[in-house]
């Protein structure tokens, strides 16, 4: 394995290999605590921009297998483990995580303290790194993350979403037969999905529930989504700042009220944009499958989440009830429109990776749905 | 929800003596619950019949019963207290057990106390087979297919559904007792009849075979508002086939997607669900096809179990502590995390390490026993290891068995060389069965046959081990290749080599072990390790993987870059621990440890403790102010006294390991406080301890040493048969035997040990009929008190753990107590003791000789300090801080009015084979404390305590040896006033009836039948009293003992046993037994 370094602005350095692919990237360094699902991380495209460290330190176990993808390939700038494990053991497993990073071009670094790197995100923020295998001046590398810009005030979702509109028919997973093939004829709503950075798996939960969903890019407008005549538009995660995405929160305002809107992550925190809200960055943000979420109605879920953003809640008190709080910090997890058919939640109830405490969202959104047609019926 | 009001008095119960099964993991639980409820100011009350434990100390419940662990006297506790609520979750099953019979008996009804934790349904469900095969249906899981039967008949039927191999459950027993696999059908007949006798519901499971599968437990917590949470997951190591306790385990899962993992979360929350545990912890375990990921239900606890305290260590995250809020009415997001401080118990800890279990065995003691691992538990205590890595912590685990391995030490080549010559065909077979067969040396052997080369596709299809976990070994000896390849850069000590000895640490070898490879001493190796700067560094548990600051000092060692410790400048005192629980040293030592630790800072100490027993109280992370989860070796714990620069290093606590290290440590330069080393060794290293004993002109038993078979023989002739043999320097009487006459030296000689110069047998004379005593004392060099003065019951020869004893003493003579006493203060002061001591005499006609001395703590100091009240262990711990006796008050004796009897408890059961007598080798788990104002009742309530049913009328079946006869005519006379039926043997039976005792005779085994055996199986016999001498004896009276055990008959083997239990059942048939708390006592 060939030497690698990585590199953080703020000067901190950490020696170590290389596995998957060699050269040079840029990206925010942070961390993730799950300690399964390395694959559908690796392949959610909210990381995109991001080198992402995982707390736990054997990774690769169970290799790569064609299933537990969230999008079509990784997104992340690199990745960064303890261990990488490259002689996987699972009877679903078919290559190897270095092979797979190799493949796709992503450089991987093992054999750091990545807990000495995790603490010091955490006391010093998340922040831009670069990791080479090319370079071995540890100053030249240090220049250049200072010279790369942070997530900070960029569009990123112009990088993951899709060019073209598109339908989804598959479903959500089984142990025995694999993911479900729906049939988008016996669909009972209408829905358009947003792609900011989309999960399959929010796609197969809406389709295992009854969807047909038609996925549609960050920049379509309105009118043509309402050309669509959904039942439902769904506003999903992706990577990066809200904040200048001004087109997509336009395009929200102007659906409110006309269609039932259910938004997940950058999803829930652009509808909080669009609602007039505030969103600010993190220190070193939520990542991870262990976060407790209660239910102001009282119960606790232990959800999944990847966002480096979050929704200023004194910025929301007009416009939005507080539905979902984080028990760790407080901070904002999921809003309801206090008179339109409008709901988001920070976390990720699709999990994948993940606890599935949070899947009954996709039902509450289909009833939102249900409702709807029968209020403009009526 | 906040805490309930409606009630006020709770009565926990705790779990009993030490057993297979069930260790000290749950006065774990129970300290963390008994301090959670009064920390919420519940009154507290307590019932356990174990003296050993923390639990059961004075100030840990507001009243606190040391008696017997039975649903009568559970029942008498609740009459007399009243208490609102019954927890019997925290207990292990026997709470548990005995709490289904109050509530089943309508006790509970009855009184209004309430079963909070888990309810009777609950309970039922999850322990019952057919209820809990039906629960899973009806939540759409699969378990092994099944049948139940209640006898031979049924048993037989269900079978041929079933087909082998075929796995036995009894219903209701601990530990997978009487249960086993059965690979043909003669097995499968005696399997079942045993395990249908060893279920107290007549039931037994026949279970479809899924040895071989991928083996998972998850830990998991529900709380009223229905929030559940999963604090850890475990993969077994070892597949299925191989009960949990027994198994390596590590923690996290390993080889699970997220996928697979949250098919396993999900099973385990509508299994919590559906089984209605309400609230507290629960343990579900899975098995999976490792070909198509088909997952099974193998069981689920609805109590905190042994993996939760596992989970609980490995996590940080304190199951015991929650689970007992829990029960109260606190909903887990009410209850603050305390390692973070900001956050709440309502989450799911993520660990940025690896966690090994290395089950610990005893076989050795049991040479009779089958040591293959099955579903039926074996293992006696454990070690856990962290590490980054599995690979580190793996080797972690391996050293820190203290089996005297450091790592994977070869079994079959000389693995100082750099290469192997080829198996033989013997061997290749024996290391084929060694990998087939699960045994607790599989992992040595599985290395090498990654040593001889064989493919890890042939080794995975030997012992269907996961290959992740395969493949990491074979990367441990890839190392050790490249490590003994690499052997001239020694040599030269430059940096090529720093970067491998630190990539060699990284994979956990330990100092021990490089020096093995390396030709080089252990101390060569540290001080090249140290010459080219690889040291480890001490990382944090915290439950978050670092996500939040953690406030709570709990640390594990590894080879990173970055340390955590961040040691303070305070005066601190280090408390070595005393490792893995085993036959000789368990909870006892553990118990002065923690104590040792409160003391120190009630003086405003610092405290750090090190241990690796993941059961412990010690390891706790609020016992201590620091606490290091680390292996007791020179290596490891040298690291951490480097780090911390402690004022003093205690090792007189842990038992025999940290004494072991005493001198290494003092050699390199760590503060030993107490005693000191050179003290240590004048009392373990024979001749300097008859140099003492010249010197004070003290008695001994006449004894030798020899070095060869002959030098033996000229002893033993010269001092007079009969005599004890033993090797130098043993634990807990390993190899010891007395020996009666020539041939069976002999055969001692050749077959047990071989003397050699540098093994030397130590041969004394065996003091027949003579009173063993026991003494605890303190000593700060100035002044001596006893602590405690313990006449054993059985007479000497039987080794002292397993003894029963009695404080005061019963029989003996002030004078010759006062000679004890002089002689303790002699001995005392003359080795400078610092702290606790501990001797053995042994009074023959009233002559006091001396057997044994040691200055440490010992196992009955827990024992003492509850029947005296005074603190054995806090108080030496301070004198070790410099505080003396006459500073803290203590310069009298304390002798009580009331009487405590100490009675051992013995693992019989689950070793079919092994022969239940007794002798000079420890076999003894654990122990149980009667108390009461006289003999008879405290010994009664000793008995209850430990298991046995003492009859209060019935039959006594009598077979003793001639020299026994007339001792036991009197209690024998006894029974027959109480209106006892006497059986006897022809010989006995004789004399007795010469004696005017009304006796029927009753065949010997040999003698043919209807013989003894038959009539204790028709349950014709109520009590054996049965002497042996002689082998050809023995072997006679084997089967009546063996069937005693499995009939659960209360049998006495010594005339002193004899006596006490016959003044036992006197009592007992003059009164009910009366409870009482003991802070009444004291």
């Amino acid at each position: 394995m060939k030497k690698a370094i990585l590199a953080l602005a703020d000067g901190t350095v950490f020696h170590g290999k290389s596995f998957g692919a060699t050269g040079e990237v840029t990206g925010e360094v942070v961390f993730n605590t799950s300690m399964s699902g390395y694959q559908e991380i690796l392949t959610d495209p909210s990381y995109c921009g991001e080198i992402v460290t995982m707390t736990y330190p054997q990774i690769g176990n169970t290799g790569i297998n064609a299933e537990d993808v969230e999008s079509g390939k990784p997104h992340l700038s690199a990745f960064v483990v303890r261990e990488a494990w490259d002689m996987p053991s699972n009877w679903r497993s078919e290559m190897s995580l270095g092979s797979y990073l190799e493949q796709n071009n992503i450089i991987g670094l093992c054999d750091i303290d990545t807990r000495a790197l995790v603490r010091h995100i955490r006391t010093h923020g998340a922040q831009v790194g670069i990791i080479s295998t090319l370079d071995a001046d540890t100053q030249s590398l240090v220049e250049k993350a200072r010279k790369t810009p942070g997530l900070k005030g960029q569009d990123t979702v112009q990088k993951v979403t899709c060019s073209e509109p598109y339908h989804w028919t598959e479903g959500v997973w089984n142990l025995e037969t694999g993911y479900e093939k729906t049939n988008p004829e016996q669909a009972r709503f209408r829905v358009v999905a947003y792609d900011f950075g989309i999960k399959r798996n929010i796609l197969r939960h809406l389709a295992s529930l009854g969807c047909h969903v038609t996925v549609v890019p960050a920049t379509t407008t309105a009118q043509q989504v309402l050309a669509l005549n959904p039942d439902g538009v769904f506003l999903s995660n992706g990577p990066g700042d809200p904040e200048p995405l001004h087109y997509a929160q336009e395009n929200i305002r102007k659906l409110l009220g006309k269609k039932p809107i259910f938004g997940i992550c950058l999803g829930h925190q652009l509808l909080a944009l669009a609602l007039g809200g505030k969103t600010y960055k993190l220190k070193f943000g939520h990542r991870g499958g262990n976060q407790p979420v209660r239910q102001l109605s009282g119960r606790v879920e232990i959800t999944s989440q990847n966002h480096g953003f979050a929704v200023a809640a004194d910025s929301m008190e007009d416009s939005a009830l507080l539905t979902h709080i984080n028990l760790n910090d407080n901070t904002v997890e999921g809003l309801e429109h206090k008179s339109l058919p409008a709901f988001s939640v920070q976390y990720h109830p699709e999990a994948s990776p993940g606890p599935h405490d949070a899947r009954y969202l996709f039902a509450r959104f289909i009833e939102l749905m249900e409702n709807f047609r029968a209020s403009q019926q009526g | 929800m906040p805490k309930r009001t409606d009630i006020k008095k709770i009565l926990i119960i705790g779990a009993g003596p030490i057993i297979i099964g069930q260790a000290c993991e749950f006065d774990y639980s129970g300290t963390q619950a008994c301090k959670a409820l009064k920390e919420e100011g519940y009154e507290v009350i307590l019932l356990n019949s174990n003296p050993a434990t923390i639990m059961t100390d004075p100030d840990f419940a507001d009243r606190t019963y040391v008696e017997p662990v039975t649903p009568e006297v559970l029942r008498r506790i609740i009459e007399k207290e009243r208490p609102d609520a019954v927890l019997p979750t925290l207990g292990g099953q026997t709470a548990l057990n005995t709490a289904v019979e109050v509530a089943e008996n309508g006790t509970l009804e009855e009184f209004g106390v309430e079963l909070i934790g888990a309810k009777l349904p609950a309970i039922k469900m999850a322990e019952d087979r057919t209820l809990f095969k039906q629960a899973m249906g009806r939540i759409g899981l699969d378990v092994p297919s099944s049948g139940l039967a209640h006898n031979f008949e049924e048993a037989m039927e269900v079978i041929k559904s079933i087909g082998f191999p075929a796995i036995i459950r009894p219903s209701f027993t601990l530990g997978g007792t009487g249960g086993g696999i059965a690979y043909n059908l003669e097995e499968y007949e005696e399997m079942a009849i045993k395990g249908i006798d060893a279920s107290p519901t007549d039931e037994i499971l026949i279970e479809e075979s899924v040895i071989g599968w991928k083996e998972f437990e998850l830990e998991v917590m529900r709380d009223t508002a229905d929030n559940v949470v999963i604090i850890c997951s475990i993969e077994n190591l070892d597949p299925m086939g191989v009960h949990t306790g027994d198994s390596i385990t590590v923690a996290p899962a390993q080889t699970l997607t997220d996928k697979e993992y949250q098919i396993l979360r999900d099973a385990s929350i509508k299994i919590m669900r559906e089984i209605g545990v309400e609230t507290g912890g629960s343990n579900v375990q899975f098995g999976i096809n490792p070909d198509n990921g088909r997952l099974v239900v193998i069981e689920m606890n609805p109590r905190v179990s042994r993996s939760s305290a596992l989970a609980s260590k490995a996590t940080g995250f304190p199951i015991a502590k929650i689970a007992a809020k829990l029960a109260v009415g606190y909903t887990l997001d009410e209850i603050p995390n305390d390692i973070t401080r900001e956050t709440y118990a309502s989450f799911e800890p993520t660990i940025d390490y690896v966690v090994t279990k290395f089950p610990r065995f005893t076989f050795e003691k049991f040479p009779q026993a089958d040591a293959t691992l099955t579903t039926q538990m074996k293992s006696v205590g454990e070690a856990m290891a962290i590490g980054r890595t599995f690979k580190e912590s793996l080797q972690k685990s391996l050293r820190s068995l203290e089996i005297d391995s450091y790592g994977f030490e070869s079994r079959l080549f000389d693995d100082s060389q750099e290469s192997f010559a080829a198996l033989t065909d013997e061997n290749s077979t024996l290391l084929r069965t060694k990998l087939s067969q699960p045994n607790w040396e599989r992992l040595w052997y599985l290395a090498d046959a990654f040593r001889a080369g064989w493919s890890l596709d042939e080794i995975f299809a030997l012992t269907k081990i996961d290959r992740w976990f395969l493949i990491n070994i074979q990367q441990i000896l890839e190392m050790e290749k490249t490590l003994r390849a690499n052997r001239s850069l020694v040599a030269g000590a430059g940096e090529e080599l720093g970067e491998l000895l630190r990539e060699a640490k990284r994979f956990g070898f330990s100092d021990r072990r490089l020096a093995r490879l390396w030709s080089l001493t252990e101390g060569e190796v540290r001080k090249l390790r140290k010459d080219l700067g690889v040291l480890p560094v001490f990382k944090r548990v915290d439950t978050c993987a670092a996500e939040f600051e953690a406030f709570t000092p709990y640390f594990y060692s590894s080879y990173e870059t970055e340390c955590e410790s961040a040691p303070t400048d305070r005066k601190k005192i280090i408390i070595l621990g005393g490792g893995p629980n085993r036959i000789g040293q368990g909870i006892e030592f553990d118990y002065c440890c923690v104590h040792g630790s409160f003391a120190l800072a009630e003086e405003g100490i610092e405290t750090i403790m090190i241990n690796c027993n993941p059961e412990t109280v010690s390891t706790d992370y609020d016992t201590s102010d620091r606490l290091y989860f680390e292996p007791l070796t020179l290596e490891d714990v040298l690291s951490i006294v480097e780090i911390e620069k402690p004022f003093g290093v205690i090792v007189q606590y842990g038992g025999q390991t940290p004494l072991k290290l005493a001198v290494a440590l003092e050699e390199a330069g760590v503060p030993i406080i107490g005693t000191s080393p050179d003290a240590i060794d004048r009392a373990e290293d024979r001749e300097r301890f008859q140099a003492l004993l010249h010197k004070l002109d003290l008695k001994q038993p006449a004894n030798g040493i020899a070095r060869s078979f002959e030098e033996s023989e000229n002893i033993a002739q010269k001092i007079g048969y009969p005599v004890v043999v033993r090797p130098s320097y043993v634990l807990g009487g390993r190899a010891m035997e007395i020996v009666y006459g020539q041939a069976q030296l002999k055969r001692y000689m050749h077959t047990a040990v071989m003397a050699s110069p540098e093994h030397p047998i130590l041969i004394d004379k065996f003091l027949d009929e003579a009173i063993e005593v026991d003494v605890d004392a303190l000593c700060d060099g100035k002044t001596v008190v006893m602590g405690g003065i313990m006449q054993h019951i059985e007479e000497a020869g039987i080794h002292s753990g397993d003894s029963a004893c009695v404080l005061p003493p019963f029989s003996l003579e002030q004078s010759t107590i006062a000679e004890i006493r002089r002689q303790t203060v002699e001995l005392a002061m003359e080795l400078g003791v610092i702290g606790l001591m501990n001797i053995q005499y042994a009074v023959r006609e009233g002559e006091v000789y001396l057997i044994e001395v040691n200055p440490r703590a010992s196992r009955t100091v827990p024992f003492v300090s509850k029947a005296t009240g005074r603190p054995l262990a806090k108080v030496a711990a301070k004198v070790m801080a410099g505080i003396s006796l006459e500073q803290q008050g203590v310069t009298e004796d304390i002798i009580p009015k009331h009487i405590s009897v100490k009675e051992a408890v013995f693992p019989f059961v689950k070793f079919p084979g092994v022969d239940t007598l007794l002798g000079p080798e420890m076999k003894s788990t654990g122990e149980v404390m009667g108390i009461d104002y006289e003999f008879g009742p405290a010994f009664a309530k000793a008995q209850f305590g430990a298991g046995v049913r003492l009859p209060k009328s019935g039959t006594v079946f009598v077979s003793v040896k001639d020299s026994d006869k007339e001792h036991v005519l009197q209690p024998v006379n006894r029974l027959v006033e109480l209106g006892f039926k006497v059986v006897a043997t022809r010989g006995t039976a004789s004399y007795l009836q010469s004696r005017g005792v009304e006796v029927e005779i009753v065949n010997k085994v040999k003698e043919g039948r209807p013989s003894i055996v038959d009539a204790i199986k028709s349950e014709q016999i109520n009590l054996v009293f049965n002497t042996t001498f002689g082998a050809d004896a023995v072997t006679d009276s084997y089967s009546i003992r063996r069937t005693t055990l499995m009939f659960n008959v209360a049998y006495f083997t010594t005339v002193a046993g004899i006596k006490a239990s016959a003044q036992a059942i006197e009592a007992m048939c003059r009164e009910t037994l009366d409870v009482c708390p003991l802070q009444e006592y004291l």
